[in-house]
């Protein structure tokens, strides 16, 4: 989508390096346009009028000039701070996550608006921070469908025949579920348990308003986020930056 | 369009300019040309002073300061106040607090701040360090002046966690408004802080 010389967009911070004397370079992801980089003149002084719009994960109504490199912001005004992920750091972990997941799965200039607004729902879970595990997994689920990469839970992606309710693999490359047939010809699978299935499908299929009052023993949480991880780190080839403070914190939580 | 090949040496210093922050091909290609026509000694000026900013210069042992001679001035000084320590994310947080003359205690510096986004963890920092000096010191109080970014309250949040329990008082910079400012432009966040943070008059 072409921009004019002025335009005006809604966008939520992804990431912010320094740049130049005081200047950030920011990677917004915007409801009109996607994601873009544009630069905020001056946003590391405080007595800027910007600088306290645009920090990280913040939503913000900007008005942006093209020029002939990277747009520039002439106004920025909060439209939502996120403020409870600047008093607790799991929180904070979980919505960087969510926000390094939307980074890493889109290109500049390619708009989603269901993807904005899954992002904007999430980093709103993340400041109510009672279901942060279930919301992850739902936001996971729903970004991957979003942007191309829904998993296969109904058919096996090994014999196309529907999915019968007992234990299952699951193979990344194949983008799915497995059954036992297909894995027992010698095909990849990690094991994936009827209930774990259950749960994957609900979530894949329903609102988070369905979703939200469920309650998962830990380990099929456990089992949840692994298979995630699995599937997400065999697309995007990497790791994720934020799962290893993630993993860190949750660790030293067990000591405090 | 012919390509005209530059020597070596110019396209050398081009290339090295543009990599650093800031500067692009053309800013780099104009610095390098102004270098090169200049009659006096600058340039050879700047190539000592790179060559000293690396050979002369190291991090203080103990506070992680940048400095010419180990341990820096401001530790190796017995007139400053042993007990309180104040944390900062980089060199230049620090003498922006020296600039202010409000200071008068030690310094820890962390290079850089938490941030889960970029892949930052306390392990890339000097938090361990940090931990030791603690420890190991007799410190009666710690600021934690970390920037007011969600990384720099992180980072505090994160050192105020894993330092509870030292028998040590845990302090941050006070959060509010910014001087020559109007209140009509202050952001909600800086705005409620600043209203929390009142004081009596
Ligand atoms: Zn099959
Ligand atoms: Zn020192």
């Amino acid at each position: 989508m072409s921009r004019p010389r002025t335009f005006r967009s809604e966008a939520i911070v992804l990431k912010r390096i320094n740049f130049g004397e005081a200047d950030r370079l920011l990677t917004l992801y915007s409801r009109e346009f996607g994601k873009l980089k544009a630069v905020a003149k001056g946003a590391r002084k405080p007595q800027s009028r910007k600088t306290g719009h645009v920090d990280l994960f913040m939503r913000t109504q900007f008005l942006l000039a093209r020029g002939k490199g990277i747009p520039i912001i002439t106004q920025a005004e909060m439209v939502e701070g996120y403020p409870a992920l600047r008093d607790n750091l799991m929180q904070m972990t979980y919505a960087s996550y969510m926000a390094e997941l939307v980074d890493k799965f889109t290109v500049e200039d390619d708009p989603n608006r269901p993807l904005y607004q899954l992002l904007s729902d999430g980093l709103g879970w993340c400041v109510l921070g009672d279901q942060l595990p279930l919301a992850t997994r739902f936001y996971e689920l729903h970004l991957l469908s979003l942007t191309g990469f829904q998993p296969q839970f109904f058919r096996c992606t090994g014999c196309n025949e529907p999915i019968q309710e007992r234990d299952q693999f699951f193979n990344a490359e194949l983008g799915g579920v497995l059954c036992p047939t297909c894995y027992a010809k010698g095909k990849n699978g990690r094991s994936l348990s009827s209930t774990a299935l259950k749960v994957l499908r609900y979530l894949q299929s329903h609102e988070w308003d369905m979703v939200k009052g469920l309650h998962l023993k830990r380990p099929l949480q456990t089992e949840l986020e692994r298979i995630m991880q699995h599937y997400l780190t065999y697309i995007l080839e990497h790791n994720l930056k934020s799962v290893s403070f993630l993993r860190r914190l949750r660790h030293e939580n067990t000591r405090f | 369009m012919a390509t005209a090949v530059l020597p070596q040496p110019v396209q050398n210093l081009i290339n090295e300019l543009a990599r650093l922050p800031g500067i692009g091909p053309k800013s780099a290609a104009r610095l390098t040309f102004f270098l090169l026509r200049d009659g006096s000694n600058q340039a050879l000026e700047l190539a000592d002073a790179l060559r000293d900013l690396k050979e002369r210069t190291r991090f203080c042992s103990v506070c992680f300061n940048i400095t010419e001679n180990d341990p820096c001035q401001i530790c190796d000084d017995d007139e400053r106040d042993q007990e309180l320590l104040c944390v900062v994310e980089e060199p230049l947080d620090m003498l922006a607090l020296e600039r202010s003359r409000a200071y008068n205690g030690r310094y820890h510096i962390l290079h850089g701040a938490i941030s889960p986004v970029e892949g930052i963890g306390p392990e890339d920092l000097k938090v361990d360090e940090l931990i030791h000096r603690v420890q190991n010191g007799s410190f009666r109080e710690l600021i934690l002046a970390t920037n007011p970014t969600l990384e720099g309250e992180s980072t505090a949040l994160y050192l105020k966690r894993i330092l509870a329990g030292n028998d040590i008082r845990i302090t941050g910079l006070a959060r509010g408004l910014s001087v020559g400012g109007d209140l009509e432009y202050t952001d909600e966040i800086t705005l409620g802080r600043a209203l929390d943070g009142r004081s009596d008059l």
